[in-house]
């Protein structure tokens, strides 16, 4: 186990859906990132909490279909891709996070320091592997 | 002269007996009718059952129509026997009458099938209009409808008893709804398009009994399952209605069987409409009863010649949201048979065209019939598509606007129903002077039928004539085609209580940052608050009650009526802005306070500190009365315009509105406070007080408009608050007060507030009192969040560091 300070990506548990609302976004901060977690109601979805254009909070938004509209100057956000769809001269991309749901507990994909992967492992260790959870859809 | 006797008031008859009016030479006519009423639109009774019509608005022949005519009217009389040797028809009053030749249009009855009960009290049909009535009387909210029958009547009784407030489920027999005119897939779409709007469907159940001793209780099917009903309405089909044929000796098969001149088996008894069978076929729909017609009138007038050769099946399901068309035949089994099909399951589009021969023979449309002139138009012209196939579904960016109504031929159909061409329309608006759209379907019927193409007639009428007005048909945006006022329509006449539905069920299902905010503010104006307000489709300003500032913080702006403070009032300000690092304190245009810089998370505990309600600065709502000194310390002061400010804002505070609205008092004509650049502004004078509107001093200046002089304080707020309930009722999102008035004009605003009939005034002060009754302090939610995680960011359950 190498204890330096490399990252790997890891699913993270972050909140119980209920408290994301239907249609609604909320933000998080982990990992040394602003977080912008969406509820479609079919599936939630991430991405970096800050518009590409002026950095408003993306959470605050009005969610469009897969799209949120950014409460400041409305640039649309697609959630999927993080790609501005409003302005198609301009080619500025929020980050997106994989997203997954798990025993009612939405989960995020980030990059950890491996140091927190032990605590991590050690927490979790009934949880299932990475690699199954990014099949599981938002709601199980 | 002869005579000639019409035995059936409906569409058909009617329809028939207008065009041999047309011929000469003249007869003397009487028309018997079983039903009460003068000749109405049968295919809008739906519309009056879901309330979007009344009786009288589908009316298509008055009694003067009759006078003019000189057509004796028998209503209420049925036709009980013919006498074809002796020329006589009997009627049940007991009369009997000569003629020389007889018309039967005596239509259909509803379709019983072999169920126990059917003849319960609580068993109700849908064919006409005292059915309709008492479905009405019947319906009512919470009440359990059953309809037996998911065709096209069926369905649009179902929605019709649904919009009355009853609990619907659809029974029916078949595997899929409207069988005869949809395949699988397309009745598939139909289902959750019914399910959206909370009809249940119920498919493959053979209803075998209806339940209950002295009334209804439910039905029972075959498999032994039961469903609770408090009334049934069979709506399983219509069956000709022939029994006065046979009685004549007529050659009767399913239907009185005529020949292409419209001709029976009696030289002087000729028969139109749903009654007749033609080449095997008995018609349901109207387009083919008024062809029929047209060919009658020619035979019976002597002027045969004209053959009637048959009519495409065509429909079209009159629910609104619920768009369906279907046309000719659309089976796939015929060899030689291409098919071409497009879904879109997500917005519940559904698209398939068959073609034989290079030529169109069915289509069917679920989700959106914008094209189905286009399609009508091949079927019916047997137009060659080799060249077209690589845009049979989705056509060229020239023909994407489907109808040209320059480039369309004159030839070229415009009203499906009653077969009015385009040509027909035009000479309609040359020769006979039509300039508005009653005109053109008094003069043509253009448009009575089914009404899809009443579009399609303004269009043209907007071409033709050149001082013809157009209804503004501004459209809210991408998501929804409708105007905010139709919307508004539709959700008070479909009694639908929340955004998601009107989205699901008008819209795209997604809906947007421009129709979201719109519809939520419609919701709670049309249901005075009494609605299901969606959170997620308000914007963050209404969902925090604070404004929103360019890092993400939020500014807090407590209400102080009238601008008056008080020094304890002042103090937990200061307070709370040093308690929570307030960055910037400062006083508004509007004689409020503003706190600048809030943290989200801070809101609640700063609205508990301050302990004043909500400034509502951030939304489209009440800001604020902004009031001069008035008589208690000013030298000039005539009236108390601070007190009549404070009462002002007392009364409307809490609500919201279209756009924000910006209130003013003022003492004297000096106008200290601006009332008369303010959105509703109270000016007091010596004696009286005015109440102006539609004043502005943003982007643009406008002196507002007078409203109303009065002599009493009270009789000044009570004018500004019925302007205040219309501008809330009748102007669309985001319009202020300074554009609602000069769009609708100041004399309509008086006309229709302060000098409205009295029972207009009530019902709007009635409105106000309901919404402010369930209006309250927004802020009051720092006590108890809507939603646990309204204010506060997501805690993380595991920490983690990068």
């Amino acid at each position: 186990m190498n204890y330096n300070n490399s990252h790997s990506k890891k699913w993270v548990r972050v909140t119980q859906v209920e408290n994301i609302p239907l249609r609604e976004g909320r933000s998080v901060q982990i990992a040394g990132h602003d977080i912008a977690i969406f509820n479609l109601g079919d599936r939630f979805l991430a991405v970096e909490n800050k518009c590409a254009h002026r950095g408003g909070p993306l959470s605050d938004g009005i969610v469009s279909g897969k799209t949120v509209v950014c409460p400041l100057h409305a640039w649309n956000v697609d959630l999927e891709t993080g790609q501005v769809t409003n302005r198609p001269e301009e080619t500025p991309c929020v980050k997106t996070f994989p997203v997954a749901v798990r025993d009612g507990v939405v989960m995020l994909e980030l990059s950890v320091s491996d140091n927190d992967h032990v605590a991590l492992q050690a927490s979790c260790r009934d949880q299932t592997g990475p690699q199954s959870l990014s099949a599981i859809s938002a709601r199980d | 002269m002869n005579r000639l006797v019409v035995v059936g008031n409906g569409m058909a008859g009617v329809a028939c007996v207008e065009q041999i009016l047309k011929h000469a030479p003249k007869f003397e006519i009487t028309i018997f009718g079983d039903e009460t009423h003068v000749n109405y639109n049968r295919i809008l009774l739906s519309s009056v059952l879901a309330g979007e019509k009344a009786a009288d608005d589908i009316v298509l022949n008055s009694l003067e129509w009759y006078e003019q005519n000189q057509i004796q009217l028998r209503l209420g009389v049925r036709i009980t026997d013919i006498d074809a040797a002796a020329k006589t028809v009997t009627g049940d009053d007991g009369t009997v009458t000569l003629f020389d030749k007889l018309l039967l249009a005596t239509g259909s009855v509803p379709l019983i099938p072999p169920i126990d009960g059917a003849k319960k009290d609580g068993v109700y049909v849908f064919r006409n209009l005292d059915d309709t009535r008492a479905l009405l009387e019947r319906a009512g909210k919470g009440a359990k409808a059953v309809v037996i029958g998911g065709g096209l009547l069926g369905l649009e009784a179902a929605r019709g008893l649904q919009v009355q407030g009853c609990g619907v489920t659809v029974v029916h027999l078949m595997e899929t709804l409207m069988e005869r005119q949809l395949d699988s897939t397309g009745g598939g779409y139909l289902k959750s398009k019914m399910e959206c709007l909370g009809v249940k469907v119920l498919l493959e159940r053979s209803t075998t009994a209806i339940l209950g001793n002295e009334k209804v209780e439910g039905v029972a099917f075959k498999d032994g399952n039961t469903v609770e009903a408090d009334f049934v309405v069979i709506a399983a089909g219509i069956r000709p209605n022939v029994e006065l044929g046979r009685k004549a000796g007529l050659q009767v098969n399913r239907g009185i069987v005529v020949n292409d001149f419209m001709e029976t088996s009696h030289p002087d008894i000729f028969a139109v409409g749903e009654c007749v069978e033609h080449k095997g076929i008995c018609y349901g729909l109207v387009a083919p009863l008024l062809e029929q017609g047209k060919i009658l009138a020619a035979t019976i007038t002597g002027n045969k010649g004209p053959r009637y050769e048959g009519t495409v099946p065509a429909a079209k399901l009159k629910i609104m949201g619920v768009d369906v068309f279907s046309a000719g035949d659309f089976s796939e089994k015929a060899p030689g048979t291409d098919v071409v099909r497009s879904e879109d399951a997500a917005l519940g589009i559904y698209k398939k065209l068959t073609l034989r021969d290079g030529k169109l023979s069915g289509a069917i449309l679920v989700g959106d019939t914008s094209d189905s002139h286009r399609y009508m138009d091949w079927l019916r012209t047997a137009a060659d598509l080799t060249s077209q196939r690589r845009q049979l579904l989705f056509p060229g960016p020239s023909e994407d606007a489907g109808f040209d109504v320059a480039e369309m031929p004159d030839t070229k159909v415009v009203c499906g129903c009653i077969g009015v061409t385009k040509g027909a329309i035009i000479e309609a608006i040359h020769k006979k002077g039509v300039n508005t759209l009653s005109q053109l379907k008094e003069c043509t019927r253009a448009s009575t039928g089914c009404g899809s193409c009443t579009e399609h007639c303004q269009q043209l009428l907007k071409a033709v004539v050149p001082e013809f007005q157009e209804e503004s048909q501004k459209v809210l945006c991408k998501c929804l085609s409708y105007s905010e006022e139709k919307l508004r329509d539709i959700v008070r006449g479909q009694r639908i209580f929340s955004v998601q539905e009107v989205l699901d069920i008008y819209g795209n299902g997604l809906g947007c940052e421009i129709c979201k905010p719109a519809l939520s503010y419609m919701m709670d104006v049309v249901w005075c608050g009494d609605h299901d307000e969606d959170r997620s489709a308000r914007f963050i300003n209404d969902r925090v009650h604070a404004n929103i500032q360019k890092d993400g913080t939020f500014s807090v702006v407590p209400r102080m009526r009238g601008g008056v403070t008080s020094a304890k009032e002042l103090r937990r300000i200061a307070d709370v802005a040093d308690k929570y690092n307030v960055p910037m304190v400062k006083v508004t245009g509007s004689q409020r306070i503003d706190l600048l810089g809030v943290k989200k998370s801070d809101l609640p505990q700063i609205w508990a500190d301050l302990g004043m309600p909500s400034g509502q600065a951030y939304t489209k709502g009440v800001r604020m009365v902004k009031t001069c000194v008035g008589t208690d310390f000013c030298r000039f002061g005539v009236q108390d315009s601070t007190k009549a400010g404070i009462e002002l804002e007392r009364r409307l505070e809490h609500l919201y509105t279209p756009a924000k609205v910006k209130m003013g008092a003022v003492g004297c004509p000096r106008n200290c406070a601006e009332a008369t650049v303010k959105d509703i502004g109270l000016v007091g004078q010596e004696g009286t007080w005015q109440v102006v509107v539609g004043g502005a001093a943003g982007k643009k200046v406008r002196k507002a408009d007078l409203l109303i002089t009065v002599e009493s304080a009270e009789e000044a707020l009570q004018a500004a608050t019925l302007f205040f309930q219309y501008y809330r009722e009748n102007a669309d999102f985001l319009e202020r007060t300074y554009d609602f008035i000069e769009r609708v004009g100041i004399e309509k605003v008086r006309r229709e507030t302060v000098y409205a009939p009295l029972a207009v005034q009530q019902g709007l002060r009635e409105r106000l009192r309901k919404s402010k009754r369930l209006a309250r302090d927004a802020w009051l939610e720092g006590d108890e969040p809507r939603h646990p995680t309204q204010f506060v960011q997501i805690e993380p359950i595991e920490k983690v560091y990068q």
